[in-house]
């Protein structure tokens, strides 16, 4: 009954903005108030339950060109070690002389420890609406519910940590493109709004814990599980940038600006959005 | 073998004291970052990345507090090359321009040289009271015309107002709707219409 839960108060909150014509201030607010709503009844079941499984399960298999799995992907806290990993990535990884994100290490993990070719498994990394989530979809779905509840904690002792941050803040105020936007445009201020969507102020550590904490998410509206590296790439879209390459050093330095921001934040993903 | 952390943070401690200088991330380590992180896609060439010189100062003084000297200077360029329309006419059909205001479409990397570009203006801006669904980005311009009405003054600065926002605010959020090429002159035309004709659903 998830589903018709969900669509009943879509309904509504339609319902209400199809009403607010008469009294547009009121509505608005009622709008606002109905959108809650129908968010909190989103919580009572998430799809990305499956998908999470499914991942589970690819972690374990015996998979690639060296028929091996992935439990001894070392995700930051040691070869084997998935719990809590999540909640402190990006981090400095030696072996690679450079700082990753959970998705970049995943995709690591499964070219060294499975053999498969980088460019092959990130040839499409995300799915269609509506599709079937893809490999890294379901692995980073996994290895994100394995960090639920515990506290952001990104390390920042590694020269190459601080740099990523701080070329991450500078990416986030960087404008460019034909609309001149920047991350910033609409993500630096309190109260903003596009259309009736609230935007998070992600240089403030609260909205910054709340974004961090909650992606991975299954997108209703996309019925989809959308993964952090997702949620950067779609911002680039409508910021009218070109592609943003997946796992690239910007996407990397961005998780990493927000990732500071939100320390002390608990995991609580995959969540589920409108 | 896992490195020692307290010595790497023993050393990280001095190398942070010099990284977390300001300006320790060079402006060339950026641009070089930024470039090779996206690729062309469609009509989104990376040619979007270099940035023009009211781009770049814009970036450098995001969240701070703008220099007059070069607010000034962006905004004075700005004024400079707002073209105007060439047979005089700045108001088109405000029916059209609401079209206009609703659409956010266009200039993404995954629509064609053939997507009719949008204004958006909701996204930001309320207009028409009967749209609710209005973003706060920008004021609101419900009433616009009815509370400023229509001489040469108010019509000319409007024009220029959605040909280059940075004409009078030099690094504020609104895309260059004009001077960016992102509308053509007749949209434009009936975005002022939307906003100054005194039958435009924005002015009752």
């Amino acid at each position: 009954m998830r589903g018709s839960t969900g669509l009943t108060a879509m309904a509504v909150a339609i319902g209400v903005v199809a009403l607010g014509a008469a009294a547009p201030a009121i509505a608005q607010a009622d709008t606002q108030a109905e959108i809650e709503r129908y968010r909190q009844m989103l919580q009572d079941g998430n799809p990305a339950e499956l998908t999470v499984m499914r991942g589970e399960g690819l972690w374990k298999q015996k998979r690639g060109p060296k028929n091996a799995g992935l439990e001894q992907c070392d995700l930051g806290k040691g070869p084997g070690v998935v719990k809590g990993a999540y909640a402190e990535l990006p981090r400095y990884f030696a072996d690679v002389d450079a700082v990753m994100d959970a998705e970049s290490r995943i995709v690591h993990c499964m070219a060294t420890l499975q053999g498969f070719d980088k460019a092959e498994i990130t040839k499409k990394p995300f799915s269609g609406a509506g599709q079937r989530a893809t490999d890294l979809e379901a692995l980073a779905g996994f290895v994100v519910e394995e960090s639920r509840g515990m506290p952001v904690s990104l390390p920042q002792s590694h020269p190459k940590e601080i740099a990523s941050y701080q070329r991450g803040e500078r990416a986030f105020h960087f404008r460019g493109g034909p609309y001149d936007f920047s991350c910033a445009s609409c993500h630096e201020g309190e109260g903003k709004r596009i259309r009736l969507q609230d935007l998070p102020d992600l240089t403030q550590p609260e909205p910054a814990k709340r974004a961090f904490t909650t992606w991975p998410a299954y997108r209703v509206s996309q019925g989809a599980l959308r993964t952090m590296q997702w949620r950067m790439y779609d911002c680039f879209r409508q910021q009218r940038f070109p592609e943003l390459k997946y796992g690239s050093q910007t996407a990397i330095d961005l998780i990493t600006f927000l990732g500071v921001t939100a320390k002390g934040g608990k995991m609580d993903s995959p969540a589920i959005k409108r | 073998m896992r490195p020692d952390w307290k010595i790497l943070a023993g050393g990280a401690v001095v190398l942070a004291g010099c990284a977390a200088m300001p300006g320790s991330v060079s402006d060339a380590e950026v641009t070089a970052t930024i470039r090779s992180s996206f690729a062309e896609r469609g009509i989104a060439r990376l040619d979007r990345l270099d940035q023009s010189e009211m781009q770049r100062q814009c970036s450098a003084y995001s969240g701070k507090q703008l220099p007059v000297a070069v607010k000034e200077g962006i905004e004075k360029a700005a004024l400079a090359a707002v073209r105007y329309p060439a047979d005089g006419k700045y108001l088109g059909d405000w029916k059209e321009g609401e079209k206009v205001a609703q659409s956010g479409r266009g200039l993404q990397f995954n629509d064609t040289e053939k997507t009719v570009a949008g204004g958006n203006c909701y996204a930001c801006h309320q207009l028409a009271k009967e749209e609710i669904s209005y973003g706060n980005l920008g004021p609101s311009l419900y009433n616009y015309g009815k509370l400023r009405g229509s001489s040469e003054a108010i019509v000319k600065y409007t024009w220029a107002r959605v040909w280059n926002s940075h004409a009078f605010s030099a690094c504020n959020h609104m895309p260059r709707f004009g001077a960016a090429g992102i509308l053509t002159e007749k949209q434009l035309k009936d975005v002022m219409a939307l906003l100054l004709d005194p039958a435009s659903p924005v002015n009752n």
